[in-house]
Formats: C-alpha cells, structure tokens, sequence
C-alpha cells in the first residue's frame, strides 16, 4: 500500500519534472518565431527597445509597407515567383520520384544492383561540387533567369532521397496486389496508377511537404540562376528589402519574414498526420 | 516476357538514368576537368596542372582560411546539434498527456530550414541591442556582440543550426522507440542507476541512428550558405567566412570557374575522406541488434 502510494508520487514528480523542463526548453525554443511575429506590428523604435511579446499598439504599417518592398515589385510578386518555380518542382518531384521509386522497387534488370547503389551515392554529392558545370552547361542551353534550372532536375528524379524513400515505402506494400492486378490484365503501368500510387499516399504526401518547404526557402540556387529583380523569389526578395536600407527598418522585413514563413507553416500543420511518421521513413535536412 | 519486363523497368528508371547521366555524372567530371584548368568564364581554357590545388594549400589564405572555419562551424554545430536533438528525443520518449504538441513545437523551428527569414530574425535577436542582448541585461549581464565579436561570432550563426534539430530529433525519437524495454528492465533489476542504463543501453542501442544522423548533419553542415551569408556577410574579419561563400565569390562573382571547381573538390575530398573515416571507425561504436 505505502510502497505503491510511493511510487505513485514518484512517477507524478518525475513526469511534473518533464512537464517542466519540456515547457521551460519549449518556450526558449519559441521565443524567436513569436518575437518575430510580434515585431510585425511593432514601430522600429519599439523593436529596439523592449522584448516585449505583445506591442503597444497594433499596427498594420509594417505590413503595407513591406508588401510595397524596396525595388519596383511589391512582394506579391516575389510570391507569385516563388509558387511558379515551387508548384511545379513539387509535382515533378512527385511524379519522376514515384515512377522511378516503382522500376527500382517492382522490376529487376541487369545493373539494378549497380544502378540502385549509384543512386543512393549520389545522397551525399555536394551541390557544391555539380554547380559550376551545372551554370555552365544551363548558360550554353540559354536557361539562365529562367525556372528550367529548377524543373529540370525534378523532372530527372534527381533527389535521390526522395526516390530511396519512394523505394523502401513500395517494398512495404504486399506484392500479392501486383500479381492479382497482372492475372487480371493489368499493365505495369496500371499496376502502378491503380495500386501503387493510391497506396502510396502517406510517402507522397510527406514527399511533397518536404520538396515544397526546401524550394520555397531555397536562397542558394535562385541566387545562382536567377539574376533579375523580376525574377526574384520570396527568398531573394527578403535579403533585397534588408540590404536596400542602411541601417535597416526591422519592421516591415519582420512583417515580410512573417508572411513567408506562414506557408510552410500551413502546410506543417495540415500534414501533421503523415508528417510525423512519414519523416522517420523519409526526411531528411533541417 | 522476362525480357518485356526488364526493359520496361529500365523505361521507369529513364527519368533518373538521364538525370544521372546529364545533371550528375557529366558536371562531376566536368568540374574535375575545371579544376585542372585556368577556365574564366568567357575567355579560352588552359590546362595548368595541379597548380589551382597547389595554390590553394600553400597561397591563397582566403581559402585557407574558409576552409578552417568551415571545419569549425562542423566541429561546433553538428555535435550540439546532435546532443541537443538526442536529449529533447529522451524527453519526448515519455507516455505523457499531449507529448504530440511538445513534438510539433520543437520541430516547428526546423521547417524553415535555411530561410533567409530565420536568417534576418538572427540577425536582429543576436544584434548588439537586440532581444537576447536585453535579456542579458535584465539579469545584469553586459551586452555581447553575438555578431560583432570575432571569437563569438560563428558560434552565434551555429546556435541556429542546433535551433534546427527537428529532422534529427524525429530520428532519435523513432530509435529510442525501438529499444526493448526487457533491456531496461533487465538493468534495473540487476542494480544499474539510470546513467548507467543511459551509455550501457541506450547509447549503444541508437548508435546506427547517431551514424546515420552524424553523416547526413555533418554533410549539410560543411555546405552551409545562407545562415552566415545572411547573418553576418562572413565577417567579422572575415572570421565567418565559410568555404560556400568563398566558393561563391570566386565562380560567381569573379568568374574564375576552374578555380572554383579546385575549391569544391578539395571540399568533395574532405566529405569523402571524413565518411570514410566515420564510417571505418564506427564498427567500434555502433551496435547493430542482428548481429550473429
């Protein structure tokens, strides 16, 4: 009786002490992103002066101000930008994933070993080693300030990860499904749309969150291919609003800083359900 | 019908086959070739041998100099990063009421990864009167120039890598949930005090997870762009120039391409041999479960 009792208390401390420590952590942890979302109303003196949560005032300057941006586009038009590189990245990255993740998975062929081992390798190939000739070769095709740069390495599966992912999810599924579809009459390829593909459906979608957060936020690349102002992406818009004013106004580039990361964010959330086990299986970066 | 087969699963691996072939392996080989040659973009290729490799180790201290920061940017973020993401994963670990949104919460920051806007909020939080120099001085501690101090500067840029840990933390949490709890139980039984049953079990446990995690960190790590692009354009005196922004400046801004593609080999070697070495010593420390 006193011995159980004991060791009730004991396991109330002991998950009060986690409790703790995990909001304590928790709230260091946030402070960023809220004091980020704060400053968005916030008057610059105001940023400067207190690390108050909530402002004074609520104000929606900032954001007019900042959505007017520093060079001739509004930063709508960075966003407009930002989803025609992005949409398309991620349903090319989809496709040629899925269907490249099904002949690695489904089919054996002379090489596969090979090929399969090639393909993984290439998981830790520096970007910064296939750049230069990437530019120089995209340059001699007369990509450059255009989005093909993007496209065309989704289109060509070349995030082995996601193909990895899309492989060892397939592998999961009964293979018993293809045969009965093939005694049947099924093709390969309706196999795939019809079976496959439906299946699949936890892996796509983590698939997808992932392509769309690293393509929104990607800054390097865009940097490279991307030379004129209206080409910009979201990314290349918010370093141009900080380095067009000398002593910078944080305002409007907190407002603008918010606005950019309400996407991902949405889209965290309303992924929540795959997203968490789909990472373990497939995630990687971050 | 074996042969319809096989060729119809090299028609589904075209796409990558091509992607291979014309995006991967041919500038791979290309930047070899570059890197062996005086190539400015515009003006007629000449071969100089091993000369860029030979300038770059023994006169040219810009590079030098990014290649040792950059060493120590991996030295400092990826084990922090690790540390951190493997001890909110044992928190985590716990059957407690509403761990789910502890989850999200943590990992919330790491779905940003390398967006310029975390960047800039970096750089205003960590600036000289920035919020964290203010809750400095409400506990009465001097300001610090997070971003303006030479020795403190590259740490300040990889707290935002270990700020980032979501992706690791999930890995760690998925391999803690796969360690027997008999282990545990075991241990206890026999004597062993937590910490004990920490290095005797868990650790052991979660090692392929830690390798894994180790490498793929340790690779992003060595290729980081944004965070001191953004945060502190490399300086203090240059002290956080990173090899990617030399790297940069030397293809992009000045166009000396074979030079550049010298740097990213000599980066490429470096990733390599490092793998290598982790992975050749890590039948020391990783336990793999199906052993014999």
């Amino acid at each position: 009786m006193t011995a159980a009792k004991w060791r009730k208390i004991r396991k109330k401390i002991r998950h009060g002490s986690s409790y703790f420590l995990l909001s304590i952590i928790g709230i260091i942890f946030i402070y960023p992103l809220l004091f980020m979302f704060s400053a968005s109303f916030k008057s610059n003196a105001e940023i400067m002066g207190s690390m108050n949560l909530i402002p004074s005032r609520i104000s929606f300057e900032n954001y007019i101000a900042g959505w007017k941006s520093a060079g001739q586009y509004t930063f709508g038009h960075y966003i407009k930008n930002t989803l025609l590189i992005t949409i398309p990245v991620v349903a090319l990255t989809i496709l040629s994933s899925s269907v490249v993740g099904y002949g690695f998975a489904r089919f054996r062929f002379k090489g596969h070993k090979l090929l399969f081992g090639a393909m993984l390798s290439t998981m830790m190939l520096p970007n910064a080693v296939v750049i230069v000739p990437r530019y120089i070769l995209f340059n001699k095709f007369g990509w450059l300030n255009t989005y093909i740069p993007f496209y065309a390495p989704a289109m060509l599966a070349c995030s082995s990860f996601f193909i990895f992912s899309m492989v060892q999810f397939i592998r999961g599924i009964p293979r018993s499904l293809d045969d009965a579809a093939f005694v049947d009459g099924c093709s390969t390829l309706g196999i795939f749309i019809r079976i496959i593909l439906p299946l699949s459906k936890p892996c796509l979608t983590s698939m997808a969150v992932f392509q769309f957060i690293w393509s929104w936020n990607d800054y390097f690349n865009p940097l490279i291919f991307i030379n004129s102002v209206s080409k910009y992406n979201v990314m290349q818009g918010l370093k141009l609003g900080m380095d067009a004013t000398s002593g910078i106004v944080w305002g409007p580039i907190m407002a603008m800083s918010t606005i950019s990361i309400i996407p991902c964010v949405i889209i965290f959330f309303c992924s929540q359900k795959y997203f968490a086990e789909g990472i373990a299986t497939s995630g990687i970066k971050g | 019908m074996l042969e319809k087969r096989q060729r119809e699963g090299y028609l589904y691996i075209l796409p990558w086959i091509i992607g291979f072939l014309v995006l991967q392996i041919f500038p791979i080989g290309m930047s070899l070739y570059y890197s062996f040659t005086n190539f400015n973009f515009g003006t007629e290729i000449g071969f100089v041998g091993l000369n860029n490799y030979i300038k770059i180790f023994t006169k040219d201290k810009e590079v030098l100099n990014s290649l040792k920061i950059t060493i120590k940017y991996v030295l400092m973020s990826v084990p922090m990063k690790l540390i951190s993401a493997l001890l909110i994963a044992m928190l985590l670990n716990q059957a407690l009421k509403g761990i789910n949104f502890y989850r999200t919460l943590y990992y919330l920051p790491s779905i940003m990864g390398g967006s310029v806007a975390i960047a800039i909020l970096w750089r205003q939080l960590f600036s000289i009167d920035g919020a964290v120099n203010k809750v400095l001085n409400l506990f009465g501690i001097k300001s610090i120039g997070f971003l303006t101090d030479p020795d403190v500067a590259l740490l300040t840029i990889s707290m935002l890598s270990v700020w980032q840990f979501g992706s690791s933390m999930i890995f760690f949490l998925s391999a803690l949930k796969q360690v027997p709890q008999e282990l545990y139980e075991a241990a206890r039984i026999d004597g062993a005090g937590k910490v004990n049953s920490f290095f005797r079990i868990t650790l052991p446990m979660i090692s392929p997870m830690t390798l894994f995690n180790l490498i793929m960190q340790m690779i992003n790590a060595f290729q980081e762009y944004t965070a001191p692009a953004v945060i502190t354009g490399g300086g203090p005196l240059k002290r956080t120039k990173v090899l990617a922004m030399t790297l940069y400046e030397t293809s992009f801004s000045q166009r000396r391409m074979g030079y550049a593609s010298a740097i990213s080999w000599v980066m490429f070697v470096i990733i390599i041999a490092l793998t290598v070495f982790i992975f050749a010593t890590s039948d020391r420390w990783t336990y793999y479960n199906d052993e014999r």
